[in-house]
């Protein structure tokens, strides 16, 4: 009754050798239950099909063209939107962001727009530009600006006010000052916004590729999924999934190495 | 302040409060072994004051962890009121070090205090009796609906010590409790525990690496040796019960007290073990 | 003195929304472009579009199933988070294969939910809402509950708290600065999937309004609905933020204190 922890439990966040393994083997286990399950008829077959055939039905694809084209327009619509709306959301929150009269004028809008859904735009975009990729363009810039503008206006406003007064006593002009003090404190938060953005980004690519048929995996997906094809939509929803797992990786691994790269923010880093 | 009744020390015949056989901590783990407490004896009688002190790395942390059935021992066994302790018993209360972080930041100081009375079963008028009670003793009356990040350090560790006290344990285990608190607070704090030592009749085992505190508050000094530890010496600390900071302290005895731990303390740093130590 | 201060925060908070719609309306007054309207006419078009009737056909459904799907979201990711995140096994055998879920982008179950369900009917919804809230509330609380402080722990511990004290008052109270992390996030999610898995089917709710309402080009009804959204939205999490202040105000005070020193 009394035992609520193990004792000697210290966080330990780096992956050790055992952790690494457990994980795997997890990963193992339920792949072999949902080969399993379906083939001994716990789950229904015709609504689960067991993983071998999903990942057979995976490998497929990955012979297949139309497959990879797929994965590029996916790719290519995220990577355009994040772009736009990572190149925004820096500017305009570094502007907004070192001209306390801006700041103060403009939060409440910028709290009144960001909860707004941006899915709320489907309607529009598809009058404007149908199937195109600036449909989905559209909605992923306006989700991933607002967590890349949030973060670059946290992190402007964490410049260290004496060293900010440092710079402005020894007279540097405002792009010294934004260069050598503002932009590296602010990097971190810039890099916390960008891995929000991406993780973002994607789920409105696949929104927009799903519901409005902007080409992509997703729009494979829902066309799979109402011709009957069961095994290759769990097969398309693994291959999102595996790029979802990617870009996170990606962005984590970017982040760490930009980070490293500045001997400014080593400090934040470190903590 | 202490009235001529107070039990000055447990007496020879009294049952001991808390008995510590042969006690033996090793840590397995990728493949080596560190032992960090070898065979530890020691008894405490119900009433006493009892300070361990050693050198920083004595595994001090460690024993205290044993005691309170935090950890589990390797060897040898802890009695607490003639129970074997196997997980943390019910007679027993711990001020951690880390005031902080021992405190629940969401509930407020009368709260805290409350919360364990409240799982030892008792009800809502015996615990606010015993709360204000503790509360007043640690002088943080005014403070009880406070939150404990509202408070100094010094008050936050007061408060860890109401609770401690307000439990009534039959041993109060303290970790290094004024470790991180400033000299005058800890100072405070010192003649705190002396007087709620007077006015509860609490048996108290104190953990400290500082020898004057050790000896300003201790009626017996249990002094460790360096890693794997066993005991230096059993010191008897026979100043008069009545202690103040500033007479206490400048006392020839108080010096030479000082004076011979500090160097049982220098030759445990230098590896010194008592001769026949037993393995 | 106050006075004016407060004066001149009420004018910096309103003065940028004013001078947008007035801006909105003034550019969009002699508009011809059939998708933009004027504000004028969207306005007008309000009243007609969101009758009472309306209200209880769409919005209160789109309300009641993310009510639902959010609730179900948040006693299994909490639930589950807990368990795991006290386990240090558990926690390493199942957080490999819980971050390949959270990576997968929501939108896509909603396919696979059809595939049992359909998309009509109110429980490919709420599942559907409740499958894209859960992941982030579960692995905050995972999180969370990994992240408890130690000292916490061993006092718990040593005043032998009985087991639902103990889950109560350190595990939850603890990680609740976390699981609020991540139900904020769940709750943006949340909108998200409503509004999608209304798309989908088109029989009622609000995202179905909006779509059927495009369909039919009646675009000031569009519009009525897509700026409907926008406020429900921001009233959400509105809601959320009132309701997390109210309950960490301890959490906010303890980094306040901490920053202090």
């Amino acid at each position: 009754m009394t035992t609520v922890a193990t004792a000697p439990e210290r966080r330990r966040r780096r992956l050790s050798g055992s952790t690494a393994a457990l994980g795997i083997l997890g990963l193992f286990t339920i792949g072999a239950l949902l080969e399993v399950l379906p083939r001994i008829g716990v789950l229904n077959r015709r609504f689960f099909p067991p993983s071998s055939e999903i990942l057979t039905t995976l490998i497929e694809q990955l012979g297949e063209g139309a497959f990879w084209t797929a994965v590029s327009d996916t790719l290519r619509g995220w990577a355009i939107g994040l772009t736009i709306a990572m190149v925004l959301g820096i500017a305009v929150g570094v502007i907004i962001g070192s001209v306390p009269f801006l700041r103060d004028v403009t939060s409440s809008t910028i709290e009144f727009l960001r909860p707004i859904p941006s899915v709320a735009l489907i309607p529009l975009v598809v009058l404007l530009y149908g199937t195109k990729l600036q449909s989905a363009l559209i909605l992923i810039v306006y989700a991933a600006f607002w967590q890349v503008l949030v973060q670059v206006l946290y992190g402007v406003a964490d410049v260290d006010p004496v060293v900010r007064d440092t710079a402005r006593s020894y007279r540097f002009s405002r792009w010294t000052q934004l260069r050598q003090v503002v932009w590296p404190t602010a990097l971190p938060y810039v890099m916390t916004g960008f891995r929000l953005a991406a993780a973002v980004a994607l789920i409105l690519q696949v929104t927009a590729e799903l519901v409005i048929g902007v080409p992509g995996l997703g729009r494979n997906l829902g066309v799979a999924q109402s011709s009957g094809a069961v095994s290759l939509t769990y097969a398309l929803v693994v291959a999102v999934g595996i790029i979802g797992i990617a870009i996170n990786l990606f962005a984590r691994a970017l982040e760490r190495r930009i980070l490293n790269w500045h001997p400014s923010v080593r400090r934040d880093v470190a903590r | 302040m202490a009235g001529a009744g107070t039990p000055r020390r447990g007496s020879d015949d009294a049952t001991p409060a808390l008995d510590v056989r042969g006690l033996r901590k090793t840590y397995t783990g990728h493949g080596q072994d560190v032992e960090a407490v070898r065979n530890l004896t020691f008894t405490i009688r119900s009433g006493e004051l009892v300070c361990i002190v050693g050198p920083s790395g004595a595994g001090k942390t460690t024993l205290l962890r044993c005691i309170s059935g935090l950890l589990s021992v390797t060897g040898g066994e802890v009695i607490l009121d003639g129970q074997k302790v196997t997980g943390p018993p019910p007679g027993m209360a711990v001020v951690f070090q880390e005031y902080g972080r021992s405190l629940f930041p969401w509930l407020t100081v009368r709260q805290n205090v409350e919360l364990p009375l409240k799982e030892k079963g008792l009800k809502k008028a015996e615990r606010a009796e015993k709360v204000a009670t503790a509360l007043e003793a640690v002088g943080l009356t005014d403070s009880a609906d406070a939150h404990p990040w509202q408070l100094s350090g010094g008050m936050q560790q007061r408060v860890a010590i109401a609770r401690a006290v307000a439990y009534e344990p039959s041993v109060l285990l303290m970790d290094e409790p004024f470790a991180a608190v400033d000299a005058q607070t800890r100072a405070d704090l010192e003649d705190l525990v002396r007087d709620l030592w007077h006015r509860f009749k609490v048996t108290v085992l104190f953990v400290t690496h500082d020898i004057d505190e050790a000896v300003y508050l201790g009626e017996r000094v249990l002094v460790l040796s360096h890693r794997p530890t066993v005991i230096l010496e059993d010191v008897d600390i026979d100043l008069p019960d009545e202690r103040s900071q500033l007479e206490t302290r400048s006392t020839p005895r108080f010096a030479e007290l000082r004076h011979h731990v500090y160097e049982l303390i220098q030759a445990a740093k230098q590896g010194f073990r008592p001769e026949n130590e037993p393995v | 003195m106050r006075l004016t201060s407060i004066g001149r925060q009420l004018l910096m908070t309103i003065a940028l929304p004013v001078i947008l719609l007035a801006l909105w309306w003034v550019v969009s007054a002699d508009n011809t472009s059939p998708f933009w309207p004027s504000l004028q006419k969207i306005l007008q078009a309000f009243p007609d579009t969101w009758t009472s009737d309306r209200v209880m056909e769409d919005i209160v459904p789109s309300l009641a199933r993310l009510a639902l799907g959010y609730a179900l979201a948040l006693l299994v990711g909490v639930g589950l988070g807990t368990v795991i995140g006290l386990s240090r096994p558990v926690r390493a055998f199942l957080e490999p294969a819980l971050e390949f879920l959270r990576a997968i982008p929501p939108p896509v179950i909603i396919p696979v939910i059809a595939l049992f369900v359909g998309y009509s009917g109110w429980t490919s919804k709420i599942i559907a809402i409740a499958l894209g809230c859960l992941w982030p509330i579960l692995l905050n609380t995972v999180e969370g509950v990994r992240g408890l402080d130690e000292v916490l722990v061993d006092t718990a511990r040593s005043y032998r708290f009985r087991r639902p004290t103990y889950l109560y008052q350190v595990v939850l109270r603890g990680s609740s600065p976390q699981v609020a992390t991540g139900a904020r996030q769940a709750l943006s999610i949340g909108v998200i999937m409503m509004v999608i898995s209304e798309l989908f089917a088109a029989d009622n709710g609000l995202g179905a309004a909006i779509v059927q309402a495009q369909r039919a080009f009646a675009i000031p009804e569009m519009w009525t609905g897509i700026i409907l959204l926008g406020v429900i939205g921001f009233l959400l999490s509105l809601i959320f933020r009132l309701a997390e202040w109210r309950a960490l105000a301890w959490y906010r005070g303890l980094r306040r204190s901490e920053r202090g020193t």
